[in-house]
């Protein structure tokens, strides 16, 4: 039995434990800095290999680990599939990037942070191989507490309504989730998720698992119209947990819909499935009309995010081929894409400290490699073929149209709407005269700032034209679970109807 | 490998330039990226003669480069295909984009930043031949998103012009709402086909006629559906009528691009598109009707706002838009390979006139109004001629180019019999008197008489050097010759071979053919027409020079619509860009703000915000708070499991 996942989960505490030994002072700040990043980049290095190990034409779990805990009828219980392991690599793909990002953008206890942030990593592969409702459990709502130690001690001036919100929202959502869990505790009598995924829950209670997991994961996605609390949260956050919150918090939602919900409550997916497509476009319309308002540069990316996010439940509840690949792709896209956006936004934060659009214009003149980056990385935001944000949206469209003609042209009023948006600002931003005289001495990006960014330039670009090796790694799962739940559809049509009591 | 040259050596050029222009030196990026164009310009004229040395509309099967799509049923991949369709542009999108390079080696000789300048003429290229040789739906959309980027970076290639910006955006707005049909016609492909490779689409495409779908809620037949939604893509990058608004602006960026994207080239991707998409369109009445009277409109109305712009550059550009209508109503009855006969030769007239009129450009201190141009012809002797030469082929003259492709599509429209064929013809008659009218208009009041600006301008007037007059005497030899050179394999008796497959035409479609038989009067409409638009300008520009300032100052009802673009733009700006503004910034304030949170986080937060306060310390509370919640939950859950499990 390989313990690699095991591995790459908790290395990260490893490193916890080698900084809460550090000195304090100058000297015990960078070893600690230092520590953080090579802790985070040799769990990259174990989820590239545990990628190498994996075999992708195989429908089971892989790398599977499963031994007994509390009690027994929960075990500690992890595994990949082509649907996790792709978020396993973004996660620790994405996470040096993040604490190269806060090399000299956070002064104040620099401990503490990337104590947070590898407890961060942690948690969050946790979520991704956990193959237990519980353990999944643990780790989903976990993940939230340094995420709000990060927010909250390291954030802006609106940080406690920013966590204030977060907190309501995601409170709702989560004790409703503990209870389904239990309820298909009961009713199945286990929490193994490899067993519940085939496990044939009654129709009617299906309809109310999957509202009460919905109220959790369309909280982190977020759908409309529950999602105001995320542009706060980022405005607030700190450029790296900004990038964590869009590249990966935010990814758990649409993960959760395709791990648990899609094939364990498939009747009430389709029942609901008109529901999430009204949701979804009334997202990407919706959030897109007020990203062109908006006046805080951060605020916008985050708008945006909302409307990406909506081609995602819309491919996901297609459920077809198309749709489902697309979702998972746009999800790794959105991962590379907004994770830079706001590294892009951090990049001139930390020489201007402000966000406020009014405040830049005419950046080029001074910074023509950020304004190179930063035109990549719109015209991705953008859906452009050629980058991978065209793949995702494109393809969950081509689902979504299957399924429903009307959803599919209402969505793709977003491909208007988001040009819109995201010229506009990079206009405001990048193009003009270099007019303001607080920008005059603005310096480009440093060698720093352009290692954090080119993996995602290259990463963005390159599975723009060639996103194979991502289909290659989910495609037989996808297909797999599709089939699951095709299956279940088929067994409930043709099962005898229950009498009625 | 061949094939593989052509299309890959612009991308590579785009890539040095850009990247190794500051070490390189600019001169390094600038020879680079025009030497490699040459390479893949000779390369495309091989193949292009290759195809009727060694054999008609010989097809190769595409040449697969690497998979990109893989997602069950939807099978993509890189390829190039080369048909006669393809062939043909590639001579026309190499050729002039060669010529462009070159004569931006002299006309942005004084420019700063020519290595950015040359990375974006060459991704162009590599995009517009990525669109060309597609052989699938997606690659096409691709190049065609990809031109539209290249468009976008270079209209706004001097980003600290407002105006420029403001055009950049606009041009990528109003094409992306083309995009925005473009992108469901490929998913309704999809839906109906399961495949959106060219060759099994057009095969499969007979099976469909008659047959309908849902699509957005109504029962809508399937061909005629697929193909206006395509056509809508069309529309925008082509600026056709409603969709137009784009183009004039765009000529914001330098005058070598707007020769090259925005009018020998991207812009008739909407004409390649719709004679690529032949199969389709040839099976939906309905889809060819739509083509021939937004064609034939935009071909008047844009020839109308012609009449009286004095930005010598909106002149052409305006020109063009109408010419594309030429092209489209040509598609629209029928007369593929007289679209494509047009959009051949008006690659090299059009071209050399932008040029030319860079030229002129240039030698004024970039003076563009032609209110204070005048009395060059003697300072700018072989730019006066070579624009003569494309102005006597835009405008039909006898043995020019324009005169074999132009009057095929007017016949052509005459020949189809039909009523929209009929209001093609009368507004392609109409559109060619106007035509000569403002291509004249524009030859007198830039060079003849006297001048009218800044004398000191005029005495620093200079010919171009030879690096800009050498592509203008190719593109002048092209626009002489090209015509009567081809006409015999585009629209003569060897069409069928020379296209082979590549355009499919039904059999009761037989404009082309009725084109060769119209009656006399028919025949020489064009010609009056040209001559009354010439006599007209002569008149009011040589004659009584005085009169147009006149006519300008009554400020006539029909001259103000004419010279406001029908109020276009602020009509649009009317009915979409300000309500869009609005409803965003309300959905913000009152959707968000107000409704969602108001009822949501901040309300209950009013309520228990007078007990937290007294109990919990701001800061971090909520987290503490939070995170004890959660310890309970979980020792609540673990005791509860393991006291089930104990069981």
């Amino acid at each position: 039995m390989s313990v690699i996942l095991s591995l790459t989960t908790f290395l990260p505490l490893i490193g916890v434990a080698m900084i809460l030994l550090m000195a304090r002072g100058p000297a015990g700040d960078m070893l600690t800095k230092q520590i953080a990043l090579w802790t985070t980049l040799i769990t990259f290095g174990c989820s590239l290999y545990a990628w190498s190990l994996f075999d992708p034409s195989l429908k089971s779990f892989q790398l599977v680990e499963n031994h007994a805990w509390l009690g027994g009828s929960i075990r500690y219980h992890l595994g990949v599939d082509g649907i996790s392991l792709p978020f396993v690599i973004l996660t620790a793909f994405l996470m040096p990037l993040c604490i190269l990002a806060s090399w000299t953008s956070i002064e104040t206890r620099i401990k503490e942070y990337m104590i947070a942030f590898l407890v961060l990593e942690t948690l969050m592969i946790g979520v991704f191989v956990a193959l237990d409702m519980v353990l999944f459990y643990l780790f989903f709502e976990a993940g939230l507490i340094p995420m709000f130690l990060i927010i909250g001690i390291w954030g802006g001036a609106r940080r406690v309504y920013a966590s204030f919100k977060f907190f309501l929202y995601t409170l709702l959502g989560s004790v409703l989730m503990l209870i389904a869990i239990m309820a298909m505790y009961v009713t199945a009598g286990t929490t193994d998720i490899v067993v519940l995924l085939e496990h044939d829950f009654p129709r009617d209670m299906q309809m109310w698992l999957f509202l009460a997991f919905l109220a959790s994961f369309a909280v982190k996605l977020p759908m409309w119209p529950v999602h105001t609390w995320l542009p706060d949260a980022h405005v607030e956050a700190p450029t790296a947990g900004s990038v964590i919150l869009a590249g990966i918090l935010l990814k758990m939602g649409g993960y959760g819909f395709l791990r648990f919900s899609l094939p364990m409550f498939p009747d009430a997916s389709v029942y609901f499935a008109p529901m999430m497509f009204a949701l979804s476009v009334i997202a990407i319309v919706y959030t897109s009309l007020v990203a062109l308002m908006q006046e805080d540069i951060k605020k916008l990316i985050a708008y945006s995010s909302v409307a990406h996010m909506g081609f995602v439940t819309l491919g996901l509840f297609a459920l077809n081929r198309q749709g489902v690949d697309g979702a998972v792709v746009q999800m790794i896209s959105h991962g590379f894409v907004s994770a830079a956006l706001f590294l892009c936004v951090g990049v001139v934060y930390d020489r201007m400290h402000t966000r406020e659009i009014a405040a830049y214009g005419g950046l080029v003149n001074r910074m023509p490699i950020y304004a190179a980056v930063f035109m990549v990385f719109t015209m991705a935001n953008v859906g452009l073929p050629g980058t991978s944000g065209f793949v995702g949206e494109f393809l969950s469209l081509v689902g979504v149209y299957k399924a429903n003609s009307t959803v599919a042209i209402i969505a793709t009023t977003g491909v208007i709407l988001s040009a819109g948006y995201a010229l506009w600002l990079y206009r405001r931003v990048v193009f003009g005269e270099l007019e303001k005289k607080s920008l005059a001495d603005i310096e480009d990006m440093n060698g720093r700032e352009i290692i954090v960014l080119a993996p995602l330039v290259a990463a963005t670009l390159f599975f723009g034209f060639y996103p194979k090796p991502i289909f290659d790694m989910t495609g037989t799962s996808v297909e797999a679970t599709l089939e699951n739940i095709q299956g279940k559809l088929q067994a409930a049509e043709t099962a005898p109807t229950e009498p009625t009591p | 490998m061949i094939y593989q040259a052509i299309l890959l050596l612009p991308l590579f050029g785009a890539i040095l330039a850009a990247l190794m222009g500051k070490r390189l030196g600019e001169h390094a990026a600038e020879y680079t990226a025009t030497g490699f164009l040459f390479v893949s310009a000779a390369l495309s004229i091989f193949v292009f003669l290759s195809f009727f040395v060694f054999g008609h509309g010989h097809v190769e099967g595409p040449v697969k480069l690497f998979q990109f799509l893989d997602s069950g049923a939807l099978q993509v991949d890189w390829s190039i295909r080369v048909d006669t369709l393809t062939a043909v542009m590639l001579v026309v999108v190499t050729g002039v984009s060669s010529l462009v390079h070159l004569y931006s080696i002299g006309y942005m000789s004084h420019d700063e930043h020519r290595p950015r300048f040359f990375a974006y003429l060459s991704l162009f290229t590599f995009a517009m031949l990525a669109l060309v040789t597609a052989d699938n739906f997606v690659q096409l959309f691709f190049g065609w998103e990809g031109v539209g980027l290249a468009s976008y970076l270079l209209i706004g290639f001097w980003y600290k012009k407002p105006s420029a910006n403001a055009a950049a955006i606009k041009a990528f707005l109003v094409n992306r709402v083309g995009d925005f049909g473009f992108a469901l016609g490929i998913m309704a492909i999809f839906f109906v086909f399961g495949t959106l490779d060219f060759t099994a689409v057009f095969e499969a495409a007979k099976g469909q006629v008659g047959k309908s779908l849902t699509f957005g809620g109504y029962e809508v037949d399937v061909l005629t559906t697929i193909c206006l939604l395509l056509f809508m893509g069309a529309m925008g990058k082509s600026a056709q009528f409603m969709l137009h608004t784009w183009l004039p602006d765009a000529m914001e960026g330098p005058t070598p691009v707007s020769a090259l994207i925005h009018a020998a080239t991207m812009v008739t991707a909407g004409v390649f598109l719709v004679c690529r998409c032949s199969p389709l369109f040839e099976l939906s009445p309905t889809a060819l009707e739509v083509v021939t009277v937004i064609g034939a409109t935009t071909a008047f109305f844009a020839a109308t706002v012609g009449l009286f712009q004095n930005d010598i550059k909106r002149v052409i550009a305006y020109s063009t838009c109408s010419q594309l209508g030429y092209m489209f109503f040509a598609a629209g009855v029928g007369a593929y390979q007289a679209a494509m006969f047009h959009l051949f030769t008006h690659a090299f007239f059009k071209a050399l006139l932008f040029l030319g009129a860079g030229s002129v450009i240039h030698a004024l201190d970039g003076e563009q109004d032609m209110r204070n141009m005048g009395g060059i012809k003697k300072k700018v002797p072989y730019t006066y001629w070579l624009m003569v030469i494309g102005t006597l082929a835009i405008t039909g003259f006898p043995g020019l180019s324009g005169f074999w492709s132009k009057d095929a599509i007017i016949e052509s429209a005459f020949a189809a019999h039909t009523a929209v064929g009929n209001y093609a013809f009368a507004m392609g008659v109409i559109a060619a008197a106007m035509t000569s009218f403002y291509s004249w208009r524009l030859i007198f009041m830039t060079f003849d008489g006297k001048h009218r600006g800044d004398h000191h301008v005029l005495d620093h007037a200079h010919e171009s050097p030879p690096v800009m007059l050498v592509p203008l005497i190719l593109l002048a030899a092209g626009a002489v010759i090209a015509g009567f050179a081809f006409k015999e394999l585009f629209i003569g008796h060897e069409h069928k071979e020379f296209w082979g497959a590549a355009i499919v035409n039904l059999q009761a479609h037989t404009a082309l053919e009725g084109a060769h038989h119209v009656p006399t009067w028919v025949f020489f409409s064009p010609a009056a027409a040209m001559i009354l638009g010439l006599l007209i300008a002569y008149v009011y520009y040589i004659e009584f020079p005085d009169l147009p300032a006149r006519m300008a100052a009554r400020q006539g009802i029909v001259y103000q619509f004419f010279y406001n673009k029908w109020y276009f733009d602020e009509i649009y700006d009317f009915l979409f860009v300000r309500p869009a503004m609005r409803l965003g910034h309300f959905l913000w304030k009152f959707g968000d703000g107000k409704v969602i949170d108001g009822f949501g986080p901040d309300g209950v937060a009013a309520v228990v915000s007078d007990w937290t306060k007294s109990i919990v310390r701001l800061q971090t509370g909520y987290v503490y708070h939070y995170a004890f919640a959660m310890l309970i939950g979980v020792v609540l859950v673990a005791t509860w499991f393991v006291a089930g499990g104990a069981k």
